[in-house]
């Protein structure tokens, strides 16, 4: 590549001391002259390039395809990605960006109309990784049906940095009459969740290598949007959504019987999890309902809608293992209770800070 | 899960549970003395389903409880060296010392990490021959196998720059000491399982014998429990006082006697102090004179550290079974599991804990 002389603007440099530095990632990269031109035309643009992108001015302009109904509402998210290893089973840094950020807005509602992508870059930085990142953000882009229109890049000296860090916003339009903030759920509601859970935690935490655990648990991390519009498409009145991130189920659901001022109770044998993720959370001493998920939802329909929200889901690949797993209640107000398998009550808590494996 | 799912099953359990039901005809206060016995009677529920004569008391055997506040003490001086890499089960890193915690150390600037095996702080040893790789190792009898055959592999490798924190206790000595004290409620011990995995259950007998008190070695899982409970308050209602096994299928009489001869070629037997409770005789395990150069409180010169508890917490009274976390006037109020003010609110094990984060709330549940 270093010999390709084919791409405008990406000229030798002047200086005879900076070599082209085409393997790593150096300071120059960041400096916003040449190098930064020729990293963005030779490993950005080829991947997300589009014409919104491409055009490269200081501001990405978002055309509206039609003008934007009464009562439809603006939703604006941002996130930074920040993980280790940078690639784990299932996925990597870009994925999980452009999935992130796709999701946040999904869970207000929202169909995606542009997403903008910073790079904080450490010197040194295998240059072919940060093309497979880029490669990754483009599949996952297709994936969501949503492109990247506005990027920044920085480069911070080695050691500052961690690899890769990505920081991500997105802007999406919601369609009038949709609510599903967290503040909706009401007594007699269905909770339903997409699929199994802490999956993606165990996932990243295995791929880690200090674990002394080798798994075949694979992240789930998914955009999803097309399932929430499959929910929305089937006529369901979505009445809260939250995707069970960091924290996991427990800190979601805490979450929206905090908001909606509500109580739920979960019924343990019905929670979705896989037989090698309950292991793995055996020997380590994990709950899974504190591990993070990166493509589930949990959704809080009306009770007599929940077949139809069931079938919804189940209809699309990324909801095949959706399941009621508990119901909204009177009271008491802010309390997820979950009657365990063999007919016990316990309380469902949120996860203090860092997961800890226990000692014995 | 094959082994454990059918420790879990619902029918079995409530099988269990009538024939329980069944055989009570009075009061009985039962002390489970492992943590994670604690935790999984909390976790499933179990605690609720119990005839309303039968008290469980939770037991001292959370390896995070007690270890001393003057250890933790000394563990927070040694992380803070800059020539030190301070290994540690994660569990240890929340405690609080006398000013901060392991995180606090770590965000300072010390290199903190958390292993799953003192055998992983061995390697970051030999990986790091410029640094003093020191390994926290407390814990029961089930940590006291691994962390001295660590010391067997560093003398093995020839690494000079690994040495152990130790605060090692054993259980039977803390049982005598709950037997032996003036306000003892417990009429029968759920031992163990996992320690008696690595001990056997011969060194009960003794204990039963003296005190007419039935032990019962009991797993993890909600029949296991039950089991346990049932074969216990059976002894009571008929007046025995034996060691009975209901975990045959981790514990024998001998236990693990490879494990057993690891731990004494590198420990000797001495008194130890118990966080909350005070110094038990021959309870705790200390390195043999000729291991001395492992030892990370001698080589950093931090035994004479002294500290002082919050005066509010009663987790001593709670560890020896008097009271429960609920009788705490700090409970849930500053005392969190986010902002401990003791030990017992430190790890899942804890009963405090426990109890906060499942929701035994001085309210009743629904």
């Amino acid at each position: 590549m270093s010999n390709d002389p084919g791409i405008p603007g990406a000229a030798a440099p002047a200086c005879p001391l900076p070599l082209p530095h085409h393997d790593r990632i150096v300071l120059g990269h960041g400096g916003g002259g040449r190098l930064t031109a020729e990293l963005i035309e030779r490993l950005f643009r080829p991947r997300l390039g589009n014409p919104t992108l491409d055009a490269g001015d200081d501001a990405a302009l978002l055309e509206l395809r039609e003008p934007l109904p009464a009562g439809a509402r603006l939703a604006l998210t941002t996130d930074a990605h920040i993980v280790r290893p940078l690639f784990f089973p299932g996925g990597d840094i870009g994925r999980l960006a452009i999935c992130g950020t796709v999701n946040d807005l999904a869970m207000v509602g929202a169909r995606p109309l542009g997403l903008a992508a910073a790079f904080v870059i450490e010197e040194g930085l295998d240059t072919a990784l940060l093309a497979r990142v880029a490669d990754s953000m483009r599949d996952a882009a297709a994936e969501a049906g949503v492109a990247v229109v506005a990027g920044d890049t920085k480069v911070a000296e080695r050691g500052n940095v961690d690899g890769l860090y990505i920081a991500t916003a997105a802007v999406g339009v919601v369609p009038p009459g949709r609510d599903c903030r967290a503040a909706g759920a009401r007594p007699g509601d269905a909770v339903i969740v997409s699929g199994s859970l802490g999956e993606h935690g165990l996932a990243v935490l295995a791929a880690r290598g200090d674990l002394a655990l080798r798994t075949t648990i694979v992240s789930d991390v998914a955009p999803l949007n097309g399932l929430v519009e499959a929910l929305f498409a089937a006529g369901v009145d979505v009445r809260a959504l939250r995707d069970p991130t960091r924290g996991g189920l427990a800190a979601a659901l805490n979450e929206i019987a905090a908001r909606s001022g509500v109580g739920l109770t979960l019924d343990e044998a019905a929670i979705p999890v896989r037989p090698e993720v309950a292991a793995a959370c055996e020997m380590l001493g994990f709950d899974p309902l504190h591990l993070p998920n990166e493509g589930k939802l949990v959704a809080f329909v009306p009770e007599r809608q929940a077949a139809t929200a069931l079938a919804a889901l189940r209809a699309h690949p990324l909801g095949a293992g959706a399941v009621v797993i508990g119901r909204v209640e009177d009271g008491p107000r802010a309390r997820v209770l979950l009657r365990t398998t063999i007919g016990g009550t316990r309380i469902v808590d949120v996860p203090a800070g860092e997961l800890l494996p226990r000692i014995c | 899960m094959k082994h454990v799912t059918e420790f879990r099953d619902p029918r079995l359990v409530h099988t269990a549970l009538s024939e329980l039901h069944r055989v009570v005809t009075r009061p009985h206060v039962i002390m489970e003395v492992c943590g994670g016995q604690t935790h999984a009677i909390v976790r499933s529920g179990l605690d609720q389903l119990l005839p309303a004569g039968i008290e469980l008391v939770h037991g001292p055997g959370c390896p995070v409880c007690v270890t001393p506040l003057a250890t933790l003490d000394q563990a927070l001086a040694i992380a803070r060296r800059p020539e030190v890499i301070f290994t540690s089960y994660g569990d240890m890193l929340r405690v609080p010392g006398s000013d901060g915690d392991l995180f606090g150390v770590r965000a300072a600037g010390g290199d903190v990490r958390v292993v799953y095996s003192p055998l992983d702080a061995v390697e970051i040893a030999r990986k790091n021959p410029d640094r003093e790789v020191v390994f926290f190792a407390i814990g029961f009898e089930t940590t006291a196998p691994a962390n001295a055959m660590s010391v067997l592999m560093a003398r093995r490798r020839g690494l000079r720059n690994y040495s152990l924190l130790v605060s090692q206790m054993c259980v039977p000595g803390a049982m005598r000491a709950i037997l032996a004290s003036p306000g003892n409620r417990v009429q029968a011990f759920l031992a163990a399982g996992h320690v008696c995995a690595v001990m056997g259950w011969r060194e009960y007998v003794p204990i039963a014998a003296e005190y007419r008190v039935p032990i019962v070695v009991t797993g993890f899982e909600p029949l296991d429990l039950v089991h346990g409970i049932l074969m216990a308050v059976r002894q009571l209602e008929t007046g025995r006082a034996e060691v009975e096994n209901a975990y045959p299928r981790a514990v024998s009489e001998r236990g693990n006697e490879g494990a057993q001869g690891v731990v004494r070629e590198v420990f000797q037997t001495g008194d130890h102090a118990w966080r909350g409770i005070g110094v038990i005789p021959d309870s705790g395990l200390y390195l043999r004179e000729e291991w001395r150069a492992y030892d990370a409180a001698t080589r950093f010169d931090v035994g004479h550290l002294q500290t002082a508890e919050p005066a509010i917490c009663i987790a001593g009274e709670i560890l020896q079974g008097r009271r429960r976390p609920t009788d705490c006037p700090a409970f849930g109020d500053p005392c969190t599991p986010d902002r401990p003010l003791g030990a017992t609110m430190v790890s899942p094990e804890g009963a405090c804990h426990a109890y906060h984060r499942y929701g035994r709330v001085r309210e009743a549940i629904p």
